[in-house]
């Protein structure tokens, strides 16, 4: 069975990615909306830097990020400065990693679902009185629901599966940045794998629920993300 | 009362340059084929286009060089070609989308009172009573557009643009949404500029008419002036012709015709069930019209009227010729042969008669 250990593994994974989940949709929605939207020619750049982790390694973000973030980093001496500490190896450091690595599993749905809605229910409201900030509440947001949905379950899920950058920003301290994948790590390299079973387990049910989530409840999703 | 649009806009391969007095009251056509510039014009006038130029509607000035007020600012209705209702909210919540937002518009009265009876009144107006609780995607075309019409007018706006709101409709949609078009027309009390390429839409419902081609503004003035005007017919082809007010005088109930009486003529016209009394709008066609030197009774064209010849000119395909008649006050097009045209020796003031072989009513 699960052990208190694995437990707290568990609550400490749903807790970041909980946070890690609502910073996302904060930082991507405005960052998917100036994508979809602008003629900029800074919209190629921008976009790229949003996608880089899904094709880098978590090692080589991890690295950097850890280089930033430690006492010699710029991140770091301005946190450091700020009274907060350095980031690394703490529950912050951890939600700093996971919003930038899972940031493109937001933003692109978000992205797509702004882009479909096109200039057409916009110009609309804007000739109903609306002010840009109203129609993008009133307007664009309750159109691009399905975007959202594939959007939170996608950062959430995204989250909870990290390994690589939790390992290389968190490490691997008990309630402070032990997550479920830490853990299962944990107990294949001290050979228990009857615990490793029951969490490994516990994350393939998530996944598929998970997953399942999406297909269901938004049957276009596939071709939203 | 007037609106004063000036606008230039450069896109790559189009220039949109005008400069129109359009008047503050009843219905402008924004007239022309596809791409001449005619719904750009109308985005500039909503400021959803940013033309460099000048707009004041009656007064107020919405764009000049230091000014540009927004769209959402500018007390205006804009019926787009594809309805553009919102898709998650239902009829009723999408006629109160403008209306909430536009309540500080209206001071004074009691916004909340005075809504609820203006939105009855208009729901009742264009029949949306039965649809109110409905999502867009289950309403018709037409429906769509009666809903986007309501919409619009919900705002209070000072000017009602629509941009094709018939071109998405097919034929018998378009049949059934005209004459809610037209009865908006009459209990209107706001100018409504409205963008087409259909020479019968134009003729049933416009008062004033503006022809644009590639961007630039070619004629414009009072619909029957304008359309009667011979220089410009050669761009509407095969729907030159011309428009003018009658009244119903009479109903044969032997042969189901009706006599309407204009300045200085009568016609007889299939009789549609028009009251007596009732003004219409009468539209001849110039290839309908044909002319003869003397007065024949022997043909079955009922309609035999009197007529000089003010003026012609040259047709796309050389062997026609349009020409410029008078019937009493007013004016009406033919277009015949060049040949026929020397052979009757048609030179400008001579008295003619002029065989109608089709009249159409237009609303």
């Amino acid at each position: 069975m699960l052990s208190p250990a694995d437990l707290a593994a568990i609550w400490l994974t749903l807790k970041l990615a909980g946070v890690t989940t609502v910073l996302l949709l904060l930082i991507g929605t405005p960052v998917a909306w100036w994508l979809a939207r602008t003629p900029s020619w800074w919209k190629g750049p921008v976009g790229a830097v949003v996608a880089l982790p899904i094709v880098l390694p978590p090692t080589v973000l991890g690295f950097y990020l850890l280089l930033l973030m430690g006492p010699e980093g710029v991140v770091g001496r301005l946190t450091t400065a700020a009274g907060i500490g350095l980031l690394p190896f703490s529950f912050a450091g951890l939600v700093v990693a996971s919003v930038i690595y899972s940031m493109p599993f937001v933003v692109q749905p978000l992205q797509n679902a702004f882009e479909a809605i096109g200039d057409g229910p916009l110009e609309a409201a804007a000739t109903l009185r609306a002010s840009p900030l109203d129609a993008f509440f009133s307007v664009a947001v309750p159109l691009a629901r399905p975007g959202f949905l594939t959007a939170t379950i996608l950062g959430f899920a995204h989250t909870v599966g990290e390994f690589g950058i939790v390992l290389m920003i968190g490490g691997n301290i008990p309630d402070k940045t032990r997550v479920v994948s830490v853990q299962i790590y944990d107990h294949v390299e001290a050979m228990e794998y009857g615990q490793a079973h029951w969490l490994a387990g516990a994350m393939v049910a998530f996944s598929f629920v998970v997953l399942l989530a999406l297909y269901w409840l938004n049957p276009t999703g596939r071709r939203r993300t | 009362m007037s609106i004063a649009a000036r606008f230039r806009v450069d896109y790559a391969g189009f220039a949109l340059d005008v400069d129109l007095d359009l008047p503050g009251s009843g219905v402008t056509a924004l007239f022309g084929r596809s791409g001449c510039g005619k719904t750009t014009l109308l985005r500039c006038m909503a400021g959803l286009e940013r033309g460099t130029g000048k707009l004041v509607v009656n007064g107020e000035t919405w764009q000049d060089t230091s000014i540009f007020v927004p769209t959402h600012r500018r007390p205006l209705g804009y019926v787009f070609q594809d309805a553009r209702l919102f898709a998650h909210l239902d009829v009723a919540r999408n006629l109160d989308y403008g209306m909430r937002r536009s309540a500080g518009a209206v001071p004074k009265v009691d916004t909340a009172a005075h809504n609820s009876s203006k939105r009855a009144g208009i729901v009742e107006l264009l029949g949306l009573g039965p649809l109110l609780d409905r999502l867009p995607q289950r309403l018709s075309g037409g429906e769509q557009q009666r809903v986007a019409i309501a919409r619009a007018l919900l705002t209070a706006p000072r000017l009602l643009l629509m941009d094709e709101p018939l071109a998405s409709l097919d034929h018998a949609r378009k049949q059934e949404f005209l004459p809610w078009l037209e009865r908006l027309r009459d209990e209107l009390d706001i100018p409504l500029i409205y963008v087409s390429h259909a020479p019968d839409e134009v003729a049933r419902l416009a008062d004033h008419i503006v022809v644009m081609e590639a961007g630039r503004v070619v004629a414009q003035g009072p619909l029957a002036e304008t359309l009667a005007r011979v220089d410009l017919p050669i761009r509407l082809g095969e729907d030159a012709g011309a428009v003018f007010a009658a009244t119903v005088a009479e109903r044969d109930a032997e042969w189901h015709l009706a006599r309407v009486e204009f300045p200085g003529g009568e016609l007889w016209v299939r009789d549609n069930g028009t009251p007596v009394g009732r003004e219409v709008r009468v539209r001849i066609l110039a290839r309908d019209v044909s002319i003869a030197n003397s007065r024949h009774e022997d043909v079955s064209i009922l309609n035999l009227l009197p007529a000089t010849v003010l003026a012609h000119a040259a047709e796309d395909h050389p062997s026609q010729v349009l020409v410029q008649l008078r019937v009493g006050e007013t004016l009406l097009l033919g277009r015949l042969t060049r040949r026929s045209a020397q052979r009757l020796d048609l030179a400008p003031g001579r008295e003619v008669w002029v065989q109608i072989k089709a009249v159409a009513l237009v609303g």
